[in-house]
């Protein structure tokens, strides 16, 4: 097989980035993708088989067959676990990655989120540690992101973000009822609401038109293709330079290096199950923060015993996600509209500034409702079922409000991937295995979040407030997943450094949610594509001609 | 399409069908034996039972499980067996007749009993009920999208922003 310049594992929000960045710098690409290439066709608007709800499977991978991971509980006990379900942490198996089939929020960190251990210190028994980058040196690359992807809505309502340049490329969707519900309830609380940022076209944009609104959003492929991820933007761009190659069905098994320690190709699986090796000067893995760390730490060979950047016991650690927090709000008039996506209004007021919090999150309207999101989540002491279960469907499905945001966590060392001595996938390659805990100040801050998305709703006229806000004993990572491969100045303690080039391998990168040190009060996309961006610019300044040198 | 009444009138029909063991012969159910669906069928009709709108077997719920307990759910089909094999046997003993032939209280009665004495099985068929009847029609519930409907969700659904009115605002 023909040797490439740059391979690509994974073809989600960082590696669909990363191909085009290259290929169209003139290096030869081939991106390795262990999913399908879904479309639009593949919507299916299945409210029991979506990204989302899985209790009959996922929709866009992985299979619940021959995909295991094991989770070991708060106990110590371990338990094999299937990809529908929650504790398998799963985000998407397919082209695009988690991008085809999230909600889209397309967040830009705040300054302070990559200072989190200088702004508040480390809690202890945390891993709170400083970003190696700053924002403002990400700045032009989120913008980047924005143009390129495609981001509407409008920061203008709010002072609690960080200095841009240029304004979001489309205009907000029109605001749905809930919107007008919460708006003026946030200003008379002193706050400011304004049109979350979300990757979906308001408007035609890049060739492609706008939302129809419609029910099936958040979990499903966009059935008319106005939500913007790797598999209609960037990975369309690698393509059509001829200078691309994307594989599909495809798993890689381990990368492959030579007596010098660096880095030479792949071995593979291809959809036809045959075992092969791609050879190539860069190697990037791009296969999102749990897969990413089982690849690493699967990669082992004589030089490298305990696996790829892993000399000092780093790949693997700090994983996280968020940990969701908020509050359910019933009203006695219509709050449902059902015009989707739903989330439409947001605050930031929250992020930062606490006094006695590590930080806090941005809280916004959750997705459309779809009817079997419901069923337990009506009002305290409604009858789990029966005629007065069936009656309070009817009652609060379109007379209820969800404000939620993704509350900052504060990492641990602890909470880590390493593969699993026993259990092994349908390739035949050793699963992950996924321990640690959430560390307890985060769930301080998500109750103090939770209070405030209570004052919200209440403050727009519901009758009645619940809170959602637990301390799961359990990691947390699914759709968020990030940390596993941090990045730092200090090889003893991260995995890659600022540009996302492994430590100890020099033509060796992980460019995905794995680098992020931490991971924000806000969903992560953005900031996986800004560092992939941050990150491609640096390697095409260094490709020298045909072969890499850092 | 059928109205709610013509609904409401095959869907009685079909229970009836079902009680009068018309399918004996050749059964239509995948995995569920004629028994086991008329068990099944009692219970589920508990946790979601009619009123102006169908109960869930009437929406198809049981055609959902029995179909589901070939895919995705085949690996809760021993629970099913084996639960619903209890529920026939406490129906027997209590009332001497079979769950789906018992009445509507004593039916209530024992799907109190069974979420009391077996929580994780009554809490599967709570949760499959729930599902068939709420989730997407393409698996055998919802029959006719009845619960959305039920809900004053549009079906079928708006298509393109220009349905929509967004100059509406909020109801105060």
């Amino acid at each position: 097989m023909k040797s490439v310049n740059a391979v690509v594992i994974g073809a989600g929000a960082g590696g669909g980035i990363v191909a085009k960045e290259l290929a169209t710098a003139g290096l030869s690409v081939v991106v390795f993708e262990r999913g399908k290439w879904y479309t639009a066709h593949d919507c299916r608007k299945d409210d029991l088989r979506n990204q989302r709800t899985t209790v009959l499977g996922n929709a866009f991978g992985p299979d619940d067959d021959g995909n295991p991971r094991v989770l070991i509980d708060g106990k110590g006990n371990a338990r094999q676990m299937l990809p529908s379900e929650g504790g398998y942490q799963n985000n998407a198996a397919c082209v695009g990655g988690g991008t085809l089939s999230y909600g889209a929020q397309a967040w830009r960190y705040m300054p302070q989120d990559f200072r989190m251990r200088s702004t508040y210190g480390a809690p202890e028994g945390s891993s709170l540690e400083d970003w190696p980058i700053s924002y403002d040196e990400l700045e032009p690359f989120y913008e980047k992101a924005e143009y390129e992807i495609g981001i509407s809505g409008d920061y203008s309502g709010t002072p609690f973000k960080g200095p841009r340049k240029r304004d979001l490329p489309m205009p907000p969707l029109p605001p749905n009822r809930e919107f007008g519900i919460l708006e003026p309830a946030a200003k008379r609380l002193g706050l400011h609401p304004f049109h979350l940022p979300m990757a979906r076209n308001s408007v035609p944009y890049n060739g492609r038109g706008p939302c129809m609104r419609c029910r099936w959003c958040c979990g499903f492929a966009c059935e008319v293709d106005a939500k913007n991820g790797s598999q209609n933007t960037v990975l369309p761009v690698a393509l059509s330079t001829g200078n691309c190659e994307l594989r599909t069905e495809s798993m890689v098994t381990q990368i492959l290096t030579d007596d010098r320690g660096r880095a030479r190709g792949v071995s593979f699986i291809d959809s036809r199950g045959n075992q092969q090796e791609q050879l190539a000067d860069i190697v990037v893995v791009s296969a999102c923060a749990i897969e990413s760390a089982r690849l690493l730490l699967n990669s082992k060979s004589h030089l490298f015993p305990n696996g790829l950047g892993n000399r000092y016991d780093q790949v693997g650690r700090h994983l996280q996600g968020h940990h969701y927090t908020g509050a359910t709000g019933y009203f006695d008039f219509e709050t449902y509209d059902d015009v989707g996506p739903g989330a439409s209004i947001a605050v930031t007021d929250y992020n930062h500034g606490t006094p006695g919090l590590h930080g806090g999150g941005m809280l916004a309207n959750e997705f459309i409702r779809l009817p079997i999101h419901m069923i337990d989540r009506l009002p305290p002491g409604t009858p789990k079922w029966g005629l007065a279960h069936k009656q309070a469907m009817r009652q609060w499905h379109k007379r209820s409000i969800v404000i939620m945001g993704p509350t900052q966590q504060i990492p641990t060392a602890t909470a880590r991937v390493t593969v699993d001595p026993q259990v092994r996938d349908k390739w035949g390659i050793p699963v992950a295995r996924i321990q640690g805990n959430v560390h307890p100040h985060t769930y301080d801050i998500g109750a103090v979040q939770a209070g405030r998305a209570e004052a919200w709703l209440k403050e727009a006229g519901a009758i009645h407030t619940v809170a959602m806000a637990g301390r799961p004993d359990s990691v947390s990572a699914g759709q968020h997943q990030a940390g596993t491969c941090r990045m730092g100045d200090d090889p003893r303690g991260s995995v890659v450094n600022k540009f996302c080039q492994v430590h100890d391998v020099d033509n060796l990168f992980v460019i995905d949610g794995s680098v992020h040190v931490t991971n924000g009060g806000f969903n992560p996309v953005l900031t996986i594509m800004a560092v992939a961006y941050h990150a491609s610019d640096a390697l095409v300044r260094n490709w020298k001609g045909t072969r890499f040198r850092s | 399409m059928l109205n709610r009444r013509e609904v409401l009138l095959a869907g009685a029909a079909a229970s009836a069908a079902l009680v009068s063991g018309c399918h004996s012969r050749g059964s239509h159910w995948l995995v569920l034996t004629d028994a086991e669906a008329h068990t099944l069928s009692a219970l589920c009709d508990q946790i979601i039972p009619a009123d102006e709108w169908p109960s869930a077997s009437e929406a198809g719920v049981v055609t959902f499980i029995d179909r589901q307990l070939t895919g995705p759910y085949r690996r809760h089909r021993k629970t099913y067996r084996h639960g619903l094999e209890d529920i026939g046997n406490m129906a027997l003993s209590r009332f001497g007749v079979e769950l789906a032939r018992a009445s509507c209280a004593q039916q209530l009665q024992i799907a109190q009993a069974i979420e009391q004495q077996n929580p994780a099985f009554f809490e599967l068929v709570r949760r499959h009920t729930l599902q068939g009847y709420y989730g997407s029609p393409r698996h055998g519930g919802n029959k006719d999208a009845v619960s959305w409907r039920m809900l004053g969700l549009a079906e079928p659904p708006l298509r393109g922003r220009a349905q929509y009115d967004f100059t509406a605002g909020p109801k105060a």
